[in-house]
């Protein structure tokens, strides 16, 4: 008994000095707000749910037949610019399991006034972001979301994986394909070669209110498309030291995966 | 100063809240004696809001790790197929019970196992928690073969355990509930963390130049390419702790995860074990299939099977793998062992009292 009174003095004490210690004191005009986002997958406009992982055929633009199995993928920076040019940014991540459902809603911690901004994020981790050590990213997708060392370190920015119809054996077979993307690296010279192959990704005006949320769709075709037609058959694994490779996933990244949905 | 007053406010709303459940007993509490690399490089166990750490409930988790008591026939503890000197595994490919039954699984060894933050646990994830784990064993006809009531007034009717119950959980009475919390405190006090490979991490000591190259091909996409799965260099676990098929078979007498989630697209999917501590833990894989350590370097570099949920992330599969040297071979598993920690297996902090 003396507890619970206990609890509800302390509780009302604590409400009190919580919300006086907060409380804006200028009235401003405009509301403030924090738009949040989601994360949408689809190929060539048809939705990618659970159960299309290992199940659903899908056909790349090169011709081959694909199943998916995992996709995972980290977003930065997402950045707010008004009219004026002003830009706000929590600078804050995403890591995002397609396949598991997690982390399919994300609200950067940036507080901003309503109005139309103009909405854009980092599809990876730039130079800047990908030298810093995260706990959370190092111990994210079971801790194999790092890049080793010897690749140039930071972290993965996307990993795609399933398997591919090779028609080319006897008898026709299934082969895996890990579509993974980071920091292009050339480790065959000293010191390492390193390209940033993040991208920014540019979805446009957005009228910003209280509870708008952004939808940001990857139609997944896209990363086999364009501009380069993506042949499986060549490029299905051993991509992260295939400087080339990471050049033109990021090329395809950039050339409309994302889209803004609602 | 503002901001601190309403931290402390906040502490202790919380505590008061705490103590509603009616349990005004605390033990001693303790914390977990974590590795340096560990702390700097990846995310702090998750220990269960309601079974914090504590000096007497470790002590009790030990005793009852140790006490065949807990078996139907008073001849097994979970020490007999989880030993120390085999980093808490057992030599035996399969566990053998108390009447001599012989499972299907080989036994896993136990350390960091309070990092596998969010479970599951077993070969095939079918226990959310170390807690709900350690309900497996004490009851399972194969293994201790005992039920609650019996193993629950055993311990009621000993001369010490109710006095160690007391301690640690403030009452006398002794329940399952009790019984596994206690040993789960127990089992996420193993902790492994001072391989040559950590010590190598900590600039105190120099890898062999054979083990620097088996490093390099464990991290090669093109030879190894082991840590998709088992991690690298900056996650001290040596596993992703989650569930793949690395192509041991075409057909599976074991679903493994499958078998637990009913989903066809899991069939043969295990979880992945750590790579700490195999120069103590053979046999290797769920079924103990493989005897050395140069035999799952083979499996990975020629005997690949392909069935229709193997990973993607195996290569050459109908080739069978990367088809390393012996070279290769013998460089990658210098790299493994360096990954062993002896320290851990003769800890005298672990042994019973
Ligand atoms: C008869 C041998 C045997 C006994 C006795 C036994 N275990 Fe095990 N233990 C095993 C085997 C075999 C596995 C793997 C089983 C599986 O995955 O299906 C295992 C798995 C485990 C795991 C899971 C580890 C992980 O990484 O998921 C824990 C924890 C564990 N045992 C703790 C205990 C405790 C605590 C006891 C005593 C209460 C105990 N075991 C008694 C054989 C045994
Ligand atoms: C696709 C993920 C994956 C890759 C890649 C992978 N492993 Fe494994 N590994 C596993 C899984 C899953 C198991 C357990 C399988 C089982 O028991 O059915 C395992 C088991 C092992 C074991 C047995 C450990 C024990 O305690 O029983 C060793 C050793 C091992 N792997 C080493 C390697 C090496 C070396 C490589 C690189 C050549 C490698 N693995 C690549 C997933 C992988």
């Amino acid at each position: 008994m003396k507890n619970h009174s206990f609890k509800i003095v302390v509780t009302f004490l604590s409400t009190v000095l919580l919300f006086s210690g907060c409380k804006d004191n200028d009235d401003t005009p405009l509301a403030e707000v924090s738009p949040s986002f989601s994360f949408t997958h689809n190929w060539d406009g048809v939705p990618i749910q659970n159960a299309d992982y290992e199940t659903t055929t899908y056909v790349n633009e090169h011709g081959e037949t694909l199943t998916l199995s995992k996709l995972m993928y980290l977003i930065s920076d997402i950045t707010f610019t008004d009219a004026q040019g002003n830009s706000f940014s929590a600078g804050d991540y995403n890591l995002i399991d397609a396949r598991e459902g997690v982390n399919l809603s994300f609200t950067p911690d940036v507080v901003i006034q309503e109005g139309t901004y103009n909405v854009s994020f980092t599809f990876g981790f730039d130079d800047e972001d990908n030298a810093g050590d995260y706990p959370d990213l190092n111990t994210a997708d079971g801790g194999v979301w790092i890049v080793p060392m010897m690749l140039g370190g930071g972290y993965h920015y996307m990993k795609l994986e399933g398997k591919y119809l090779n028609t080319q054996t006897v008898p026709e077979s299934q082969v895996g394909f890990a579509y993974h993307a980071i920091r292009a690296n050339d480790n065959s010279t000293s010191p390492i070669t390193l390209q940033d192959t993040s991208f920014t990704v540019d979805l446009g005006d957005v009228a910003i209110g209280e509870g708008t949320n952004i939808e940001i769709q990857m139609n997944v075709a896209e990363w086999f498309k364009n501009p380069h037609t993506w042949n499986l058959y060549e490029l299905f694994s051993m991509l992260m030291p295939n400087f080339n490779a990471q050049i033109l996933m990021s090329e395809n990244g950039a050339g409309g995966v994302f889209s803004r949905g609602n | 100063m503002l901001k601190n007053g309403i931290y402390g406010i906040l502490i202790l709303v919380a505590a008061a809240c705490m103590g509603d459940d009616t349990q005004t007993y605390t033990a001693t509490p303790a914390e977990l004696d974590i590795p340096p690399f560990f702390e700097s490089s990846i995310l702090p166990p998750e220990i269960p809001r309601d079974n914090p750490l504590t000096v007497e409930g470790i002590a009790l988790g030990k005793a009852l790790f140790y006490d065949p008591i807990l078996s139907a026939n008073n001849t097994q503890s979970c020490a007999s197929c989880h030993l120390q000197s085999g980093s808490f595994s057992d030599p035996n490919q399969f566990s053998v019970g108390i009447d001599g039954s012989i499972g299907t699984r080989n036994s896993m060894p136990l350390f960091n196992l309070a990092w596998n933050r969010r479970g599951p646990f077993f070969w095939d994830g079918r226990a959310a928690t170390l807690e709900d784990q350690i309900f497996e064993p004490i009851t399972n006809p194969i293994e201790m073969a005992n039920t609650w009531s019996n193993a629950v007034a055993a311990l009621q009717n000993s001369g010490t355990y109710p006095d160690l119950f007391d301690a640690a959980f403030g009452s006398t009475t002794i329940d399952s509930v009790k019984v596994s919390k206690a040993i789960a405190q127990f089992v996420r006090t193993l902790i492994s963390g001072n391989s040559k490979f950590d010590r190598y991490l900590n600039g105190v000591e120099d890898l062999s130049p054979a083990e620097e190259r088996g490093m390099n091909i464990f991290l090669d996409e093109t030879r190894g390419d082991c840590f998709h799965c088992h991690g690298n260099p900056m996650n001290p676990l040596w596993t992703d702790n989650r569930f793949h098929n690395n192509g041991l078979d075409e057909f599976f007498t074991d679903r493994g995860l499958g078998a637990v989630t009913g989903d066809p697209r899991d069939d043969g999917l295990f979880r992945t074990p750590s790579l700490r501590n195999l120069a103590f833990t053979a046999p290797y894989m769920h079924d103990g299939r493989f005897n050395t350590l140069d035999e799952v370097i083979d499996h990975y570099s020629n005997g690949l099977v392909y069935s229709e949920t193997v990973s993607p992330l195996l290569k050459k599969i109908a080739e069978g793998g990367v088809q390393l040297s012996s070279e290769e071979k013998a460089d990658l598993k210098a790299f493994l062992l360096s990954l062993s920690d002896p320290s851990f297996t003769t800890d005298s902090e672990y042994q019973p009292n």
